[in-house]
């Protein structure tokens, strides 16, 4: 079936079978920065954001994006938070292999936008799903904290 | 694996409730994120995204929530932020991640009656009905006793808006499913509701515990009531004997929050 969405700003027609998942048709379109980990809805490293929401891409039917507007972290490329936010990870050391990272990048921009001077524990509870096997979350938080000057 | 032969998205719940019949292998989807881990063929997978089921919405003093609406909408709307003081949005924030929220839906939550569900044990304390759209309006106890396969899930709708209300759950990480969880409410004329789940089964009213509370107070021996006519059992998360021995400390965390 043929579906259409608006993919970082490009509107594309794509041939989709009603089986397929939203993680699986991005990365056959090499959106490569969405990752696949575990493929249950657990890890958030195939996080994008629909319709300005995030989501997790491998538990959205491609079917059911029909029409919607998909944003990964290529669309974000000029994009101030996005700098703002990667040069933080940076800063802090929090990336070793960078695997979660998209995802992780994608959920604290929506975040950004969701809450209002989050305390440290409200940003946990924002950001429980997003896995990290590398780094272990300390200098994250350190990073995130300080994009959002938060003093601790 | 799921496979989905055909898919499609009606404009009505009249014109999804009549594929959902009439096709053999149609099935409803909110999000596909709870069906996709079990094996299954579905020869029609029928999604409500356009069907007018997404709202939150006070209607003569009636919460209403549309059945496709996904538990993030439910979460950042005002008057669910408002309902209870403020304690159904802290239920909605432990399930699962804010991206799982975001496409899952509570038709999704209700409708297949999930043992784990932390919504479920929630809704039968706060008293809640659900409406079907062949079956019609029900409590959602009636409902979780009911086996209804083939129907559609409309509307959730919480009637008392002012109950007091407390969850109560055990789990290794903030970030996993209830190892057992128990709600329990109070309204203003003192009746008293409490629900235990993730026994694994799905949840279930403490009714002996409810009427004992009518003449009694004793906030100890309510809670040893309510869980002793509770079955329990062993998963993956947790014995029978352990779930038994939690129980009634639940119970009893929630009815002195709600009494106090
Ligand atoms: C990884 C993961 C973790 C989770 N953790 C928790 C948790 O901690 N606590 C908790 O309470 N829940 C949890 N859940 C459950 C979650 O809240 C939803 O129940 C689940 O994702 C299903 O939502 P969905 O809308 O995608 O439904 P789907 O997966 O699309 O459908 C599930 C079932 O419901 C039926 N259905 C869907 N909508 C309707 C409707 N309107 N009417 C009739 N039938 C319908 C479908 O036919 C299907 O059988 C978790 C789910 C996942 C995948
Ligand atoms: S790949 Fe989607 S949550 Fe892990
Ligand atoms: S940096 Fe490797 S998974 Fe997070």
């Amino acid at each position: 079936m043929k579906i259409k969405m608006t993919i970082n700003n490009v509107l594309k027609e794509v041939e989709v079978s009603p089986s397929e998942f939203l993680l699986d048709v991005l990365r056959r379109l090499d959106y490569m920065s969405v990752k696949k980990g575990c493929d249950t809805g657990t890890c958030g490293v195939c996080t994008v954001l629909m319709d300005g929401k995030p989501v997790l891409s491998c538990s959205v039917l491609a079917a059911s994006a029909d029409g919607h507007k998909i944003t990964t972290i290529e669309g974000l490329r000029d994009d101030p938070e996005f700098k703002a936010i990667s040069q933080a990870l940076l800063d802090e050391g929090a990336d070793q292999c960078g695997f979660c990272s998209p995802g992780l990048i994608l959920n604290v921009y929506a975040m950004k936008r969701d809450l209002k001077n989050p305390t440290e524990e409200e940003m946990k509870k924002y950001l429980v799903g997003n896995l990290c096997r590398c780094t272990g979350y300390v200098p994250q938080m350190r990073a995130i904290k300080k994009y959002f000057e938060v003093r601790s | 694996m799921i496979e989905i032969k055909e898919y499609c998205r009606p404009k009505t719940v009249e014109e999804a409730y009549e594929k959902l019949i009439n096709i053999e292998g149609a099935e409803i989807i909110g999000s596909g994120a709870f069906m996709r881990l079990s094996s299954r063929k579905i020869n029609l997978a029928i999604d409500l995204q356009d069907a007018g089921l997404n709202y939150v919405k006070l209607e003569n003093d009636e919460i209403k929530i549309g059945g496709a609406t996904p538990l993030g909408d439910v979460e950042r709307n005002e008057i669910i932020k408002n309902a209870f003081s403020g304690k159904l949005v802290e239920v909605f924030q432990m399930i699962w991640s804010v991206q799982l929220r975001n496409i899952a839906t509570i038709g999704g939550t209700v409708f297949p009656r999930l043992g784990f569900s932390d919504l479920i044990t929630t809704l039968l304390a706060l008293n809640a009905d659900v409406v079907l759209f062949n079956n019609g309006r029900m409590p959602l106890e009636v409902f979780l006793e009911e086996k209804i396969r083939k129907d559609i899930l409309v509307e959730i709708i919480l009637k008392n808006k002012d109950m007091k209300f407390s969850f109560q759950n055990v789990r290794n990480s903030f970030y996993d499913f209830s190892i057992l969880n128990a709600a329990v409410s109070v309204d203003k004329d003192n009746n008293y509701r409490i629900a235990i789940g993730a026994r694994p089964a799905v949840a279930k009213l403490a009714i002996n515990a409810m009427n004992y509370l009518k003449e009694n107070k004793n906030i100890e021996e309510v809670a040893k009531i309510a869980a002793q006519e509770m079955d329990y059992g062993t998963n993956i998360k947790g014995s029978k004997e352990y779930r038994e021995m939690v129980a009634p400390v639940l119970v009893k965390r929630g009815l002195e929050e709600v009494i106090k």
